[in-house]
């Protein structure tokens, strides 16, 4: 009788991370006249050149999300983009949907392909053109839904889930989320003045014909110098008489990112940067109405699988796709508004939000933020997901120094 | 033909800053950009001139205020720049109009050469001569690897490269290779892909077409830090330039032989490119232009140009609509013609082909000729290997008529014997369908009398290709007395497919092509039977500039071919195509009439011996005064414009463009002829000898008035 192979979990190694500068949404938009899957390829080919001393035959698989699959992100992204990319042939790949969690399923799905040892590298990522692709646009959500009540009709609007967590939880004011949203475009704005957020941009050439050719090398959403006075008076779009602004949900964004995955030995037999260690992870739903919760259960659920608790996460990269979802996180677990652990760079509020991209932009940064910090062992990303769901990835820091926890 | 050029397509030059990496500081980036799509390449008129003059002129007062670290010029998706706007040149009336054009095109480009920064061409796409030497006027260059069309074709097209180009290349190149470039590429048509650019130092670095434009922003900022450093090759010594120019000279002595000045300019500016200064140098470039651009041979060049480029959609031809569907052909006969065309149907159109022989070696034989002509085309990697088996997968061979019964068109290319073909069609009808297309690939035999007798004559169609077939670009395709617009429809519709040009003609003998090429090789033969030397024969055309001498393309159609076709025209068209007894001779014999060539691009000479087969077998005395060069000459244009006459007359193509469009692509007659009936209008000719021009004034020379 032949013996079972030996099966054992292996290490997996978050390698590197690039993402696209991020344009606005929009007919102006940095990115109106550009295509989604080059901008998916521009982050892969950026992650080949920036190790070379990867084979690229090495390559088991490409995996890219988009929440919308079709036009220019359509026809199985990571395949596309692969050959697009110049990758070899033999490089299989695949496209990725878990709407806005979809950069983060990419990864996950691919870790867990390494960490069976079905696979060694792998780059996993997500692209989305809001611009070009709408949230939602082309669906035809099952009449079901709403004649049987399974789903409020209020829960296929992101903006009305947000207002429905503010009725939810009283104590998440209105003055709390723009107090949150303002202080999101000021770390943003310090991180870009301290050159942490421009290392992990690769430049897009953007051409139209009425301006000829540029290149993309910074983010568009931004608002720096936002002020509290300058968002009280904002709309509220979602909700006549509501609390959630502009000023407060992450903007209508296109952009691109993508990750280089490899098994921790694999990272050391050829010799790349093991920039974090993946630690476990955890996807949960929660009501479709409240999807801005899943983040909370998600994250409970990869804290008691790998044994941890929140106590010992010492950086937080949650998903700001609206103030009111992130703070109903932070008082979950008894973080305050403003607590330096918590998107130190700021979030999607002031960056933006290409949905099945921002995944692995929160890689990219808890990443920059773990080398600076070798105090800290381990962090968490974090997001919600639309129709109810959230998705959590807790990492460790390679650099950590500290005593053993 | 309309004659009033059509609006320039104006080349706007779009200005946006671009932030380099590493706080270098910006640069100022241009696309010059007509705002059409790539299939409509941007191209330089005096307003797209205009313009970018003005944004560099713009950029260089930011220079001098210290906004810029550099300025780089690219081009729309997929083209750079595809040259001067030749509509526009050939506006030109004046030659000051004509010196004005190279002065402005000189002085903007000369605005990147003093802007006081570095300068960097992105080279995205095509960049083709004005649009290449827009690229030699930034000191750096960058080409996408995807690239497959660098070159300055301008001595192809009546012109030298003078916006810079005859200048700056030899510097940039060395001599050696800017002769290549400005003179040997342009006359075999064939320009630089991205690779083999960047190894003779055109371009400075290749990059990846995926993220061309970001890549080379980083290249460009490496070059501003010092990361990467250019070499630039010093010039070539006063003796390596001596002598290379001294060998073009010699080439162009053999194979272009005074016929054009073109060329003769270009190397004279190549040959000063080493001691002169910018300044006089692009002086020089300005005058040779004008010069060049008030020559027919120039108007003639771009007439033929557009008379190449506008072939693709065939004039006076049945509605397209008619065209029937081919999903299946048949090929009848199995020997050298018959093998080339099926491995073309096979590859091009990609349906099954069956060839019929009488008996199984033929057959094999000819399928062994598809296979080896596929496997040199895999060889060359001109086709995949996959592609290859597909073509041999695709080609049967059979014995047996029934096996062309499912056949959408069948065609023949059996025996030049009007009986044997009249009687394959007569066959062919028994097995295919009423609506099958029949078709002859025959080259002088009579299409309408090889219909005659058959049930559907109307399905019968003249497919007349040349040899060889996968390299000549033309085929005439014919029209019989009873042929009807949707065999005619369905010809032009295949030829197209096929990747050719289609010219519709009417079926008199030997068509458009060999009618004049057998008619001058008649009159050169009768000259020498009339004692005209052979080698003087052999000389008389060399001013002509034609693609070889006359004892050379006979040798290439074979001697007994070209006698057959001689032959059966004389009996067809009369006694205006002579009868040689020593050509006759030196069939019979066997005789090769050609020596070798003695090097690569010259040509073939007649082999001197053969003066005495025609001595031997002459029937009629010598004429006392039998025709000189000149006088041949004379002789052999004239026949061609009488024939060319009886062409228009007899209605074989409705119009003197559609004769020339054969000789350019059926001939490979050059482009400063505008195929012929430009030279015989310019040279006074069809005046003389019809009595009228054949083409309107201004339309392939310089307008008088």
């Amino acid at each position: 009788m032949p013996t079972s192979p030996a099966r054992t979990v292996r290490s997996v190694a978050f390698v590197d991370g690039v993402r696209t500068p991020f344009g606005r949404a929009r007919p102006d938009g940095l990115y109106a006249g550009t295509r989604a899957d080059d901008l998916a390829v521009r982050t892969v080919r950026e992650l080949v050149r920036r190790h070379p001393q990867l084979p690229l035959d090495r390559i088991d698989d490409v995996a890219i999300a988009a929440a919308t699959q079709s036009g220019d992100q359509g026809l199985t992204l990571g395949r596309t983009v692969s050959l697009l990319a110049g990758l070899p042939r033999t490089v299989p790949g695949f496209a990725v949907d878990r709407m806005c969690a979809g950069a983060m399923t990419a990864v996950t799905a691919t870790a867990s392909a390494i960490a069976v040892g079905a696979q060694d590298v792998a780059l996993a990522g997500g692209v989305e053109h809001m611009g070009h692709h709408p949230m939602g646009s082309g669906a035809e959500p099952n009449p079901r839904f709403v004649v049987e009540r399974l789903v409020d009709g209020e829960a296929l609007s992101m903006g009305a889930t947000a207002e429905n967590l503010h009725d939810r939880f009283p104590a998440l004011t209105r003055a709390r989320a723009d107090a949150y949203g303002v202080a999101s475009q000021a770390r943003y704005a310090a991180a870009l003045a301290a050159g942490q957020i421009e290392p992990d941009l690769v430049p897009v050439a953007v051409y139209d014909p009425e301006h000829g050719w540029g290149l993309a090398t910074a983010d568009e959403p931004p608002r720096p110098g936002t002020t509290l006075e300058g968002v009280a008076d904002l709309p509220t779009p979602f909700r006549p008489g509501g609390r959630v602004t502009a000023a407060t949900s992450a903007p209508l964004t296109d952009g691109a990112a993508s990750c280089l995955l490899v098994a921790e030995d694999v990272a050391t037999e050829l010799g790349l940067p093991v920039r974090m260690r993946m630690v476990g992870f955890g996807y949960a739903g929660v009501d479709p109405e409240v999807m801005g919760l899943g983040p909370v259960p998600a994250t409970e659920r990869a804290l008691q699988r790998a044994g941890l608790t929140i106590g010992d996460i010492g950086l937080f990269e949650l998903n700001e796709a609206f103030a009111v979802q992130v703070l109903s996180f932070l008082d979950a677990f008894g973080i305050a508004d403003d607590d330096p652990r918590v998107n130190p760079y700021g979030g999607a509020i002031a960056v933006g939000h290409p949905l099945a991209s921002s995944g692995v932009r929160l890689m990219i940064q808890l990443a920059r933020q773990f080398a600076e910090r070798p105090d800290v062992r381990y962090g968490l990303t974090a997001m919600c997901v639309g129709l109810g769901q959230g998705g959590a990835v807790i990492w460790e820091n390679p650099s950590y120094t500290g005593s053993a926890r | 033909m309309s004659t009033a050029p059509r609006p320039e397509r104006v080349a706007h030059a779009r200005v946006r800053d671009v932030t380099l990496p590493r706080r270098l500081g910006t640069l100022a980036l241009v696309t010059v950009d007509n705002g059409l799509d790539h299939s409509k390449p941007t191209t330089l008129g005096p307003a797209g001139v205009a313009e970018l003059t003005e944004a560099l002129q713009t950029l260089q007062g930011r220079v001098r205020r210290g906004e810029l670290a550099a300025v780089a010029v690219t081009g729309k998706p997929w083209v750079f720049a595809a040259g001067a706007d030749l509509t526009q040149v050939t506006a030109v009336r004046t030659r000051e109009q004509a010196l004005a054009l190279g002065r402005n095109g000189h002085a903007a480009y000369e605005l990147l050469h003093s802007m006081g920064v570095p300068t960097f061409a992105f080279v995205n796409g095509v960049a083709l001569g004005g649009g290449l030497e827009l690229a030699l006027s930034c000191a750096y260059r960058t080409v996408s690897a995807d690239v497959r069309a660098l070159g300055l074709p301008e001595t192809g097209l009546g012109l030298v490269p003078g916006w810079g180009g005859a200048y700056l290349m030899p510097r940039l190149v060395g001599i050696e290779r800017a002769l290549e470039v400005v003179l040997t590429r342009p006359a075999a048509n064939k320009p630089y892909g991205a690779a083999e650019a960047a190894r003779i130092g055109l371009v400075d670095v290749v990059l990846d077409a995926a993220d061309f434009l970001e890549q080379s922003v980083r290249w460009a900022a490496d070059v501003l830090d010092g990361t990467v450093r250019v070499e630039r090759r010093p010039l070539d010594d006063e003796g390596t330039w001596t002598r290379a120019v001294a060998r073009a000279r010699e080439v162009l002595d053999a194979t272009v032989a005074g016929s054009r000045p073109a060329p003769y300019r270009a190397l004279e500016l190549l040959s000063a490119a080493r001691e002169a200064d910018r300044v006089a140098a692009f002086a020089a470039e300005d005058d040779a232009l004008a010069d060049l651009v008030m020559t027919d041979e120039m108007r003639a060049s771009v007439y033929a140009f557009g008379l190449v480029s506008g072939a693709k959609h065939p004039q006076h031809a049945p509605d397209s609509a008619l065209a029937r569907p081919v999903t299946r052909v048949g090929v009848v006969g199995a020997g050298l013609m018959a093998a080339q065309i099926a491995t073309l149907f096979a590859r091009r159109l990609k349906v099954p082909v069956v060839m019929r022989d009488l008996d199984e070696e033929r057959v094999a034989h000819g399928l062994a000729a598809v296979r080896s002509a596929v496997e040199r085309m895999v060889g060359s990697g001109r086709l995949s290997a996959d592609a290859g088996a597909r073509v041999v997968g695709s080609v049967a061979g059979s014995t047996e008529l029934s096996a062309l019964a499912g056949c959408d068109l069948v065609i023949e290319a059996v025996t030049e014997l009007l009986p044997v073909k009249q009687r394959v069609f007569a066959e062919l009808e028994q097995v295919v369908g009423p609506d099958t297309v029949l078709a002859t690939n025959t080259s002088a035999l009579s299409v309408t009398a090889m219909a005659s007798g058959l049930a559907h004559p109307e399905r019968v169609v003249g497919l007349h290709f040349f040899n060889p077939v996968a390299a000549m670009p033309l085929v005439e395709v014919v029209r019989a007395q009873e042929t009807d617009d949707a065999a005619v429809a369905t010809g032009l519709d295949v030829v197209a497919r096929l990747g050719k040009t289609a010219v519709p003609v009417l079926d008199r003998p030997g068509f458009v092509v060999n009618r004049l090429l057998v008619l001058l090789l008649g009159v050169v033969v009768g000259a020498i039977e009339d004692g005209t030397p052979v080698e003087v024969a052999d000389h008389a055309l060399d001013r002509l500039g034609l693609p070889m001498p006359p004892f050379e393309l006979f040798d290439l159609v074979g001697p007994a071919v070209g006698l057959h076709v001689l032959t059966s025209l004389r009996a067809d068209l009369g006694e205006r195509f002579p009868r040689s007894p020593g050509l006759e001779r030196l069939v019979a014999e066997g005789t090769v009439v050609v020596l070798p060539r003695p090097a690569p691009g010259l040509p073939r000479r007649v082999d001197p011996a053969i003066q005495a087969v025609f001595d031997a077998a002459r029937e009629h005395p010598r004429r006392d005064t039998p025709l000189d060069g000149q006088g041949l000459l004379d002789a052999v244009l004239t026949a061609l414009t009488v024939e060319v006459g009886h062409l228009l007359d007899e209605h074989v193509v409705p119009s003197a463009d559609q004769v020339d469009l054969c000789m350019i692509l059926g001939a490979g007659w050059p482009s400063h002829l505008g195929g012929l009936t430009p030279l015989l209008d310019r040279t006074g000719y069809s005046e003389r000898v019809l009595g009228h021009r054949l083409l309107p004034p201004g339309t392939a020379d310089v307008p008088q008035d």
